[in-house]
């Protein structure tokens, strides 16, 4: 059974929030809902099928099915992490075409800024996980993850601090646009690798935001697609995965983007060359560097070469990325970059993104992102999309 | 050499409180599994190389080098995370100490050093230059 073709992306919503004292986590969550129905022109009504991750108060999707009193005959509570939407996306897709629901709900909303969240305190993913008495101890913080997967891709392709800070030069530039962004003043090279050292190798500049906010987005199955006032966004093909540390086989040149990307390319029955709009989860910038690599948009070790001299700037890099601005400038809501990379590929695919950054009859696009740290145990989840 | 932070108790469990009994001995103990051969980190009872139950308790003289590292800068204590990887062959997640941290870089030989932990919990491995 492959999904392509057999559902469609009708809703997306990004929660304007970025910062919601005044908020509870499962109202983020409803609001984002509410915003998304709305966008695809359905009600609370039409729902059947309801995904959420980690980030959802209570057990799996119950309380916030509950909350949002849904009348459901699918639920789906996959948490591989900060991908886990786009990994939904598929989900609600394979549901849709089994016929155990029609039009799927996905929500994710937190609010750490709120809660005082820093990735770069250690925290604990679970007490009773295998690894964690081996890695909290280490004082291994979010950014320590990521910043062992930089120094090795320098170590061992020559990427240069340079090279990564052109990735938040590109959301900068991108991000001067968006009116919600968190950061919307462009920076230099010059800038990025001048901030703070954090962990080393990274830069204060090469992390991503910490934001309030949520985001939703509904997939429903192709007649209702046609039956809505709402441009046509097609599921094409979609591949997940993780990585690990191999039972201490370590590799921190690649992740498990190399599985879940070359599915997803498959079963769209597309290749790399012809994606006019990326999404890549800015977690860090090595984490777009990794990726682009493992997605196949460059030779293995040559992402620093490729994301370097506004390559990834809408209009004027071969990449138009992230044009909302990414994590590293918009919002990266529940600390969960998955669900906006999603929302603005379908606004690229629409035409609703902002003129200044619109790609031109944008047709086809990927959406992909990691989950979890890059540098200990992550998921990964890719997503091809083409506008009809 | 600048203060140090304090290293959390690491939480035992029947699965591998022999480690942590041995390291309380100043012993550091890693699995090999007796089917296929092969050493792994972090220590399990069932081979994550093969899926066999035929794995048993060595002792490793903690000698490496470093595979990776990031220096946590923005701490009130600087510490060193890093990937060691044992000359038994598999790379483990540790603190590099009593080092230059703007000094220590990749592929450094780098041998065992313990470290006591908080509440009385039992000493933690990490590694120092050699």
């Amino acid at each position: 059974m492959t999904i392509k073709g057999k559902a469609y992306i009708a809703g997306a919503y990004e929660h304007p929030t970025r910062l919601a004292k005044d908020k509870s986590v499962a109202q983020l969550h409803a609001e984002s809902a509410l915003g998304a129905l709305r966008d695809a022109g359905l009600t609370k009504a039409d729902v059947d099928g309801y995904f959420c991750a980690g980030d959802a108060p209570g057990l799996g999707p119950l309380a916030m099915a509950d909350y949002m009193n849904l009348t459901l005959r699918h639920l789906d509570s996959t948490d591989l992490g900060g991908c886990s939407y786009i990994a939904h996306v598929a989900h609600a897709a394979e549901a849709i075409a089994a016929g155990r629901c029609s039009v799927a709900l996905i929500t994710l909303a937190g609010r750490p800024r709120s809660e005082g969240h820093s990735g770069a305190t250690p925290r604990i993913r679970g007490a009773d996980a295998p690894d964690t008495q081996w890695e909290f101890p280490t004082g291994v913080a979010t950014v320590n993850a990521y910043a062992m997967v930089a120094a090795r891709h320098m170590y061992q392709f020559g990427t240069t601090p340079e090279q990564l800070a052109w990735v938040k030069v590109a959301a900068s530039h991108h991000a001067q646009h968006n009116p919600h962004a968190m950061l919307r003043d462009v920076v230099t090279v010059e800038q990025v690798v001048g901030s703070p050292l954090i962990a080393t190798p990274l830069h204060r500049l090469d992390c991503c935001v910490v934001s309030d906010g949520g985001g939703a987005l509904v997939v429903v199955a192709p007649e209702i697609a046609r039956s809505l006032k709402r441009p046509l966004v097609k599921v094409l093909g979609a591949g997940e995965s993780m990585k690990g540390q191999m039972g201490g086989d370590v590799d921190l040149t690649y992740s498990a983007g190399v599985r879940s990307g070359p599915a997803a390319f498959a079963e769209a029955g597309v290749k790399p060359a012809d994606i006019q709009y990326a999404s890549v989860y800015d977690s860090f910038t090595i984490t777009v560097v990794v990726q682009l690599e493992d997605l196949g948009f460059c030779e293995k070790g040559q992402g620093g070469r490729f994301v370097a001299d506004g390559n990834l700037i809408s209009g004027v890099g071969k990449l138009p990325w992230n044009t909302d601005g990414g994590g590293l400038c918009n919002n990266h809501p529940a600390n969960r970059g998955g669900i906006t990379k999603v929302i603005e590929a379908v606004r690229q695919l629409r035409g609703e993104a902002h003129p200044a950054v619109q790609v031109k009859d944008c047709r086809l696009a990927l959406a992909h992102g990691t989950g979890g740290l890059l540098g200990s145990r992550h998921g990964a989840a890719t997503l091809i999309m083409e506008r009809e | 050499m600048a203060k140090e932070r304090s290293i959390p108790a690491p939480m035992a469990n029947p699965e591998t409180e022999p480690f942590w009994a041995a390291a309380r001995e100043g012993r550091f103990l890693i699995k090999r599994c007796t089917a296929c051969g092969k050493a792994h980190w972090y220590p399990r009872a069932c081979c994550p190389h093969c899926m066999s139950e035929a794995t048993e308790w060595v002792e490793s003289p903690g000698r490496g080098t470093i595979y990776s590292l990031s220096v946590m800068k923005r701490a009130p204590e600087v510490y060193a995370v890093a990937y060691v990887t044992l000359e038994e062959g598999p790379t483990m997640m540790t603190n590099i100490v009593e080092c230059d941290y703007d000094s220590l870089a990749i592929g450094q030989a780098v041998q065992i050093a313990w470290r006591p932990t908080a509440e009385g919990g039992p000493p933690y491995p990490v590694f120092k230059p050699r």
